[in-house]
This record gives C-alpha cells, sequence and structure tokens, in this order.
C-alpha cells in the first residue's frame, strides 16, 4: 500500500513541476507583454506615429516621432517577403510536383532546415561582403535582399509542411485525367491556398522583427524611406540605437517603437489564424 | 489535306502538326521543371556560397595565424593585429550554456504536460508560439527594463552575499548588472518556445498503443511517461535541445543588450562579456578602417556557421530518421 501510494504521489509531484514550469514561461509572456505596453503607451502620441524622427537616433532632439520606422520596415518585410515568394512558390512546387517522395526531396528539405538555423547575423555578413563586392552601400534594396534570404527556408518549409497535407488521391486523380505535372501543381497551389497565406504572414513577421541582418545592409536614418538605393530605418534598430541614449525623449521612441511592433507581430499571428480559417472554406477534403 | 481516318492516341505516324498543344503542354512542363529545379538548387548552394565567401573574406587572418592560436590567445587587440578569439568563444559557451540550463528544464517538463496531460491545449500552444514570434529587440529591451535593474539591485549583491565568497561564479564584482547572468536569462526565455515546439511535436508522434499498453499494465500517467514516452522520443527530445543550442548561440541582438560588452574572459556569472555574434554587431561600423579587422569579424562570422551548421545538421538528421522510423 505504502508503494502505491509513492507511485501516485510521484505523479502528483511531477505534473505540479510540469505546471509551473508552464505557467512560469506564460508568466514571463505576460510580464514581457505588461512592460513593452506600459512603457509604450506612456511614450505614444499622435505625433509619435505621424512624424519623421529629428536630431540623430543618439543625440536626437524633442521632436519627431517613429514614422520613418514603422513606414522602413513595412517595406523591408514586405519587399522580402515577396521576392522570398518569388523564389519559394517554385521550390515547393518542385519538390512535390516533380521530385514527390525521393531521396533528393529529402536532401534539399535538410537544406532548408540547415539555412533555417543559420543565425541572421550571419547572413548579415555574408550580404554585407557581397554588397561591398558590388560597390552597394546600405539600402532598402540591401536589406530587402538579405531579409528575403534570412526568410525565405521559413516559407519554404511552412509552405513544404502545408502541401504536404494534401491526399495523395488528390494528385494522382489530377494525374490520370491527363495533366502535366506543372497543371497539377495549381491544384495543389489552390488547394493550399489558406496555408501558403500564413506561411507568407509568418516570413513577414519574422522579416519585420529581424535586426540583426539590417544592421549591415539597410543601415539606419532619420528620413523617411525614398529610394531603394538610400538607406532606411526600422523599428528593431529603431528599438537597439535610440534605447541606449540618455535623453528621455529619444528613449520614448524606443519604446513607442517596441509598442508598435509588437502591436504589429500580434496582429500578424492574429491574421495568420483567421486566414488559415477564412480561407480553407473551399479546400476539398 | 486532313487526313480523315479515325486517329488513335498511340498513332505515332500521324502528322505532326505546327502547332500540337500536347506537345507543347509537354515542354512547358519540362521547361518549369527545368527552371525550378535551378532555382532549388541555388537555393540550396547558398549554403555552401555563405561559407565559401565567409571563409575568403576571413582568409587573411586565417592563413597568418594558428588556428591554435586565434582559438586559445586571450589577446584582443585590432590595432595591432592581434586577434585572439578565446574571449568571446568562452563568452558565447558560458552564455549559450547558462540560456540551456535554465531552459531545457523548464522546456521539457512544459513540452511533456502539453503533449500528454494538458487539457487546454488548444489554448496554450497559441501561446507558447507567440513567445516564439516576439522579435529579439523586444526581449533586450524586457531586458534591459527587467532583468537587468532585478539583477543590479537584488540578485546581484544577494548572490555575491550568499555564495560569493566561496565561489567565484558567484562573485559579483560588476556594479551594472549588465552582463552574463542577464544575456543567459533573456537569451532561454528566447530558447524555450523552440524546445517546446519541436519537443511537443516529437512526443504527439510517439504511437498512443505504447501508452495504452503501460497504462494496461498499471503504469501510472506519469511511470508511462517516464519509462514509455521519454523512452520512446529521446533522440528527438536531445534533438530538439540540440536545436534551441544552436539558436541560442547565433541568436546576436537581445543577448547584445544586456550581456555588457566587454572583451574579457568572464570569470562569473555576474562579469559581462562579448559573445561571438555580439562582436560581430559591435564593431561593424569600425572594420573597414583597421587592417586586417574585416577578416577577423568575418572569422568569427565563420566559427558561428560552422558551429551552428553542425549542431543544426545533427539535430535535422536525427529529427528525420525518427521520422522515417516511425512511418516504418
Amino acid at each position: 500500500m505504502n508503494r502505491q501510494r509513492r507511485r501516485h504521489l510521484e505523479q502528483r509531484v511531477f505534473t505540479t513541476i510540469m505546471r509551473l514550469s508552464l505557467f512560469l514561461a506564460l508568466g514571463v509572456l505576460g510580464l514581457i507583454l505588461v512592460t513593452v505596453v506600459r512603457k509604450g503607451l506612456g511614450a505614444l502620441s499622435w505625433n509619435m506615429l505621424t512624424q519623421s524622427s529629428t536630431g540623430g537616433y543618439y543625440l536626437g532632439s524633442d521632436e519627431g516621432g517613429i514614422l520613418n520606422a514603422i513606414l522602413g520596415s513595412l517595406y523591408l518585410a514586405a519587399g522580402a517577403t515577396a521576392l522570398a515568394l518569388a523564389a519559394g512558390v517554385p521550390v515547393v512546387i518542385y519538390l512535390h510536383a516533380y521530385l514527390g517522395r525521393s531521396r533528393l526531396a529529402d536532401l534539399i528539405r535538410l537544406a532548408f532546415d540547415v539555412l533555417w538555423g543559420i543565425p541572421s547575423i550571419v547572413y548579415g555578413a555574408f550580404a554585407f561582403t557581397l554588397m561591398l563586392l558590388a560597390g552597394m552601400r546600405a539600402s532598402l534594396l540591401g536589406g530587402i535582399l538579405t531579409l528575403a534570404l534570412v526568410v525565405l527556408p521559413i516559407l519554404v518549409r511552412a509552405m513544404d509542411e502545408v502541401v504536404r497535407l494534401v491526399p495523395s488521391e488528390l494528385r494522382e486523380s489530377t494525374l490520370a485525367l491527363g495533366t502535366t505535372r506543372l497543371e497539377m501543381a495549381r491544384i495543389l497551389l489552390r488547394q493550399t491556398l489558406p496555408g501558403l497565406a500564413t506561411a507568407a504572414l509568418l516570413a513577414f513577421g519574422r522579416a519585420i522583427g529581424d535586426a540583426a541582418a539590417v544592421l549591415f545592409t539597410a543601415g539606419y536614418t532619420d528620413h523617411m524611406p525614398d529610394s531603394l538605393g538610400r538607406p532606411v530605418a526600422s523599428l528593431p534598430l529603431a528599438i537597439f540605437f535610440q534605447l541606449s541614449s540618455p535623453f528621455p525623449a529619444v528613449q520614448a521612441r524606443a519604446y513607442a517603437s517596441a509598442l508598435v511592433l509588437t502591436a504589429l507581430i500580434l496582429a500578424i499571428s492574429l491574421l495568420a489564424r483567421l486566414s488559415m480559417r477564412a480561407l480553407s472554406k473551399h479546400v476539398v477534403r | 489535306m486532313e487526313i480523315t481516318r479515325p486517329r488513335t492516341l498511340t498513332d505515332a505516324r500521324r502528322p505532326v502538326l505546327w502547332w500540337d498543344r500536347g506537345r507543347w503542354r509537354r515542354s512547358v512542363d519540362a521547361l518549369a521543371g527545368r527552371g525550378m529545379a535551378a532555382v532549388t538548387l541555388a537555393a540550396c548552394a547558398l549554403v555552401i556560397v555563405i561559407g565559401a565567401a565567409l571563409l575568403v573574406r576571413a582568409w587573411p587572418v586565417l592563413s597568418t595565424r594558428s588556428p591554435g592560436a586565434l582559438i586559445w590567445s586571450q589577446t584582443w587587440h585590432p590595432t595591432q593585429g592581434a586577434f585572439g578569439f578565446a574571449p568571446f568563444i568562452a563568452g558565447s559557451l558560458i552564455v549559450t550554456l547558462l540560456a540551456m540550463v535554465l531552459a531545457v528544464p523548464a522546456a521539457l517538463f512544459s513540452a511533456l504536460y502539453l503533449a500528454e496531460y494538458a487539457r487546454m491545449r488548444s489554448a496554450i500552444k497559441p501561446l507558447i508560439d507567440l513567445l516564439a514570434s516576439i522579435p529579439s529587440v523586444v526581449y533586450g529591451l524586457w531586458g534591459v527594463l527587467f532583468i537587468v535593474p532585478l539583477i543590479r539591485t537584488t540578485i546581484g549583491p544577494w548572490a555575491d552575499r550568499t555564495l560569493g565568497h566561496a565561489l567565484p561564479l558567484f562573485a559579483n564584482r560588476n556594479p551594472t548588472g549588465y552582463g552574463v547572468l542577464a544575456g543567459g536569462i533573456v537569451l532561454a526565455i528566447m530558447v524555450y518556445p523552440i524546445i517546446v515546439a519541436v519537443t511537443d511535436e516529437v512526443l504527439r508522434s510517439v504511437p498512443q498503443g505504447m501508452r495504452e499498453a503501460s497504462l494496461a499494465l498499471g503504469a501510472t500517467e506519469w511511470e508511462t511517461t517516464k519509462y514509455v514516452t521519454v523512452r520512446k522520443a529521446l533522440p528527438g527530445i536531445v534533438a530538439a535541445v540540440v536545436l534551441g543550442f544552436s539558436r541560442a548561440f547565433g541568436e546576436t541582438l537581445a543577448v547584445l543588450m544586456v550581456v555588457g560588452n566587454v572583451a574579457q574572459m568572464p570569470g562569473s556569472l555576474f562579469d559581462a562579456a562579448t559573445p561571438l555574434p555580439a562582436l560581430i554587431a559591435n564593431n561593424y561600423g569600425e572594420m573597414m578602417s583597421i587592417p586586417m579587422f574585416d577578416a577577423a569579424l568575418m572569422a568569427a562570422a565563420l566559427m558561428l556557421l560552422v558551429v551552428v551548421l553542425l549542431f543544426n545538421a545533427a539535430a535535422r538528421l536525427m529529427l528525420a530518421r525518427l521520422q522515417t522510423e516511425s512511418a516504418a
């Protein structure tokens, strides 16, 4: 009897530990959100959202806001996602319509998994050396290209997982009707559209939050983004640079940037869930 | 003149018209396939291209100094051409290991609960995913605003008073709060969701029948978890931890913001350090103005790449083998 009780006690102890560790993590999540929202709301104002910053990112002046960083980040992430989609969709089609289940396909998946693991600072350093070689300066274009490299593996693997869920009967019956592989790919893509949209949103969220890759390649500026060839501000770097400033007005811009960035990320993950639900109405099961 | 007899699909001798829709479709199919194969291979070759580019740029430093000297030397004077990476390698290792020590137990217990016990799984999983999607600078900001003051005012002095005299690891010589411990805590929170997600997936791929067999023999749920599920999933759990390690090893800005950035061998949890990614990010501005400095920084990026590639490839191969095993 004693032994029985000990076994059940052990179970109780360990489930308690598990619950505690989960609550600890969720508590930290809450703490982060509360810190960001409290600091950010204090710093947020209409001018903050509608004006570009002035006076440089360290010294700064009391005037100005973070519109340049918001727009810059949106341009960077949108450009990078579009480029990554242009390269990633063919890869996914090739994997599923042309290769199917084969060793080569597994090898390609492994390569993209490994690419996913490469730290973004390494992508940044790599792109920076290429840009030096090409005589490019830190610019919006450089940032977009680098971020596209960073999110390409994320996009490919996310889309790959979605397309993999399409039942093989659908492929077989499509091919049996006499379509070519390319034509079958169109059916596959239409079937998985909600998942593809979710993957694109995921990539967008990753691109907008990444700082290490744009540090060398996109630079930072007080000006609004106006040309592909000029440096551009971004929200992550706005946080990074302005937080260490000794001036409260400049620090406030960092807090506001953090709030805007976090709100964007929350909105994107919510949208990703909704799009999954809304678009899956038309999917044949 | 058109042919009048009925044609069959297998009729090989039918005349080829200048416009043959079937042939056109097949050649489009083949051409598109080649194009997409080229895109795919180019993307996969990126691993090699990145490595080669960094190697070429780092060559001036790598060719003039022995690997041992680069890794073990502690003298870092870029202006005098002395590039010893030991402080930065040590910084990377200690911050990453600390993060793993803090994150792994919590992450594994959380994943076990999520996969095996939780009834509110559909409510909790999205929150964990959210934790993974928060940008690293936001973690850094939170570290600066919350963790660093906590260490400065509470944890640091307390550890120094109680353990500092006996164990140098806990001695607090750094009054700022920015240091290894702050970096480790922030990193731990960042890798937690990654380890949870991979472990959870691995645990859920363990066949339900194995659990049922164990329960039917009279084992408690925890005994089933301990002796059956975890044992079966162990290679996958190891892979999850390795993935978390390599993610932590390459994380840059969140760590950079709280770790203090002093080029020294950290001797205590409260000392400031500079991990490899922080070294690159801190100095890229000056790297073109000092000879060989750029090559040294690219060598740091190359080290980062090599370590992360090895760990990642190993973990992914482990997971892939597990997947084919459970499919078979």
